[in-house]
């Protein structure tokens, strides 16, 4: 790319679009050009941040430091949990002081696309691309229980339905088909227009089934409402497809119990054509975290640091440990679980400790026992990512702030420990 | 969106031709693509058509923000998603480097673009729907998943 060097990366969700400009006025954005709505109120900073609290009062970063040291050093059992929205430096470091507090650590894709991406890392799935590839190559895109057009702004504007690619010369309507599968009329499936196929929650399985029929030369059943020439209309585009994508939504990943009929589906397909799987993750670190702790330990999620020892489970997620009340101090770094967890798990982070380090005030951090406010990284600091396709994306800070990284907080603590 | 039949319904009827259009319908059709102006009818303007003349301002205000082309942007609907700027034929023609395979746009001659979040017209005499040999081009229409842009 000419002129590489006026780009910026936008964090704001897991494409880490990198032909973001901005324009600066004495250190503050003015300006963001190319990144969508999403993209552009993360670039423009928090519209609350959060103050460096202790039990309510307004104290400086090294006392919040020291008592949050204090507070995992009586800890018996501490939680580290979210990391989502950190480099891949804090998670490192988060991984660090996990082992040295004996801690249990966990991210948000313990309920979100954990399953797919433990799937990719443990080679379970082969058919993986990048989304250059996509970009270059893919005639079929499939989004199964996903909805880019909202939560991916620019998911199908710059890498999979609409830019012309290497062989991908003569546009969106003579060179490429979108599909989408869902439970709904999402933005998305307007945009397919009639390759939208509905169906009824947890009938993907179902589905996934009548396709592989169908793909086989068999006729299709499904007890739903869906016209038997519908699928086998779906079956012979994916067919026909030379290169072809299913993007994988969490409205699949929450419907199906396990990653068989998805390994049956692509198994299935690259036996008669030629198909690639990709999670639709979405915050913009998640697949940095999973890749990270992966490398340490073997598990993307959900572990237990026991002397040298490392525990894995479902006991050890978030949601079980809550439930169990078995945590008796948190550490969240970047996330909101009081927001995202159901109300009567969340509830239980009351009763315990809780240490909240973010750029801006959540509804966790209303809750915290210390807040200590961190540099928005991607805008306020550096640092590195990995991409939803598993690319390395590097990111230099946009603007100057005074505020450190959440990579630096955690050696501190680490120091303090 | 109002129509030609809605404006001339509020319209006086009486056809005479002072705005230089031979009837009030087709003085309605000007309104609607903006070669003339609410106010190029003198009757409208008299005090017993005051009440028609607000509901008429009321309906033609959007068309007033409208480009050359007739081309309007509602920003609360737009997400910025940049289908529209990958999808149009021109831009993809004069920016094949960036717009056109998806990045962000490398000269100012394409026709939209997204600033601060949301889409905005840029050279606007190159679209396909800008002069005597237009043609109805859909195509940013057509790729907006929140039906953010409408052409009148």
């Amino acid at each position: 790319m000419e002129d590489e060097d006026k780009y910026n990366v936008c964090t704001a969700c897991s494409i880490l679009c990198d032909d973001i400009e901005i324009e600066t006025e004495n250190n503050s954005i003015t300006g963001v050009y190319t990144a969508c709505r999403k993209g552009v109120s993360r670039i423009q900073t928090c519209n609350e941040p959060m103050p460096c609290t202790l039990d309510g009062k307004d104290t400086d970063v090294d006392t919040a430091i020291s008592e949050t040291a204090n507070i995992l050093k009586k800890s018996e059992n501490p939680l580290i949990f979210g990391l989502g929205n950190s480099t891949e430096g804090a998670q490192k470091k988060a991984i660090e002081l996990a082992k040295q507090l004996n801690a249990n650590l966990d991210d948000t894709s313990s309920f979100c696309q954990g399953p797919v991406v433990e799937a990719i890392l443990n080679g379970e799935i082969n058919y993986t691309c990048t989304l250059d590839d996509v970009r270059n190559n893919a005639d079929v895109i499939v989004y199964w229980g996903a909805d880019p057009a909202n939560s991916h702004p620019r998911h199908l504007s710059k890498y999979t339905y609409f830019p012309r690619g290497k062989y991908r010369q003569k546009g969106y309507d003579e060179d490429r088909t979108a599909i989408a599968i869902d439970v709904r009329e999402s933005s998305t499936a307007e945009i397919c227009g009639n390759n939208s196929y509905l169906i009824p929650p947890q009938k993907d399985e179902e589905l996934i089934d009548a396709l592989i029929d169908a793909l086989s030369g068999k006729v299709p059943k499904v007890s739903f409402e869906m016209n038997k020439k519908r699928i086998l209309e779906l079956a012979n585009i994916l067919k026909k497809a030379k290169y072809g994508v299913i993007f994988a939504g969490l409205g699949l990943v929450y419907s199906l119990d396990n990653f068989e009929p998805i390994k049956r589906l692509m198994d299935k397909l690259n036996e008669v054509s030629n198909f690639y799987f990709n999670p639709m993750i979405g915050h913009y670190n998640m697949r940095g975290f999973n890749q990270n702790l992966f490398n340490e330990t073997g598990y993307i999620n959900r572990v237990k640091f026991k002397d040298s020892e490392v525990k894995h489970g479902y006991e050890y997620s978030v949601v079980e440990l809550l439930k169990n009340k078995s945590v008796d101090s948190a550490l969240i770094i970047g996330s909101d679980p009081m927001c995202s967890l159901p109300g009567s798990i969340a509830r239980n982070l009351n009763k315990i400790p809780i240490i909240t380090i973010d750029p801006c005030e959540t509804l966790t951090s209303r809750k915290s026992r210390i807040n200590i406010p961190s540099a928005l990284s991607g805008v306020e600091c550096g640092g590195s990512a990995i991409r939803m396709d598993g690319v390395r994306v590097n990111f230099e800070p946009m603007i100057e702030t005074s505020k450190i990284s959440d990579e630096e907080i955690l050696r501190r603590v680490m120091e303090e420990l | 969106m109002a129509n030609a039949m809605e404006i001339y319904q509020l319209l006086p009827k009486t056809n005479c031709k002072k705005c230089g259009k031979s009837t009030c319908m087709a003085f309605a059709t000007a309104l609607l693509s903006g070669e003339l102006r609410l106010d190029d009818c003198p009757e409208i303007l008299e005090d017993k058509y005051k009440q028609n003349y607000e509901k008429l301002s009321e309906l033609v205000a959007p068309i007033e923000n409208a480009s050359e082309t007739g081309m309007i942007i509602h920003e609360g609907k737009c997400t910025g998603c940049g289908n529209c700027v990958v999808a149009c034929p021109v831009n993809v023609a004069e920016d094949p480097k960036g717009t056109g395979i998806g990045l962000a746009p490398k000269n100012d001659r394409v026709i939209l673009k997204v600033v601060n979040g949301v889409v905005q017209k840029g050279n606007i005499h190159n679209c396909r729907r800008f002069g005597e040999n237009k043609i109805l081009c859909n195509a940013c229409i057509e790729t907006c998943p929140t039906k953010a842009i409408e052409f009148v």
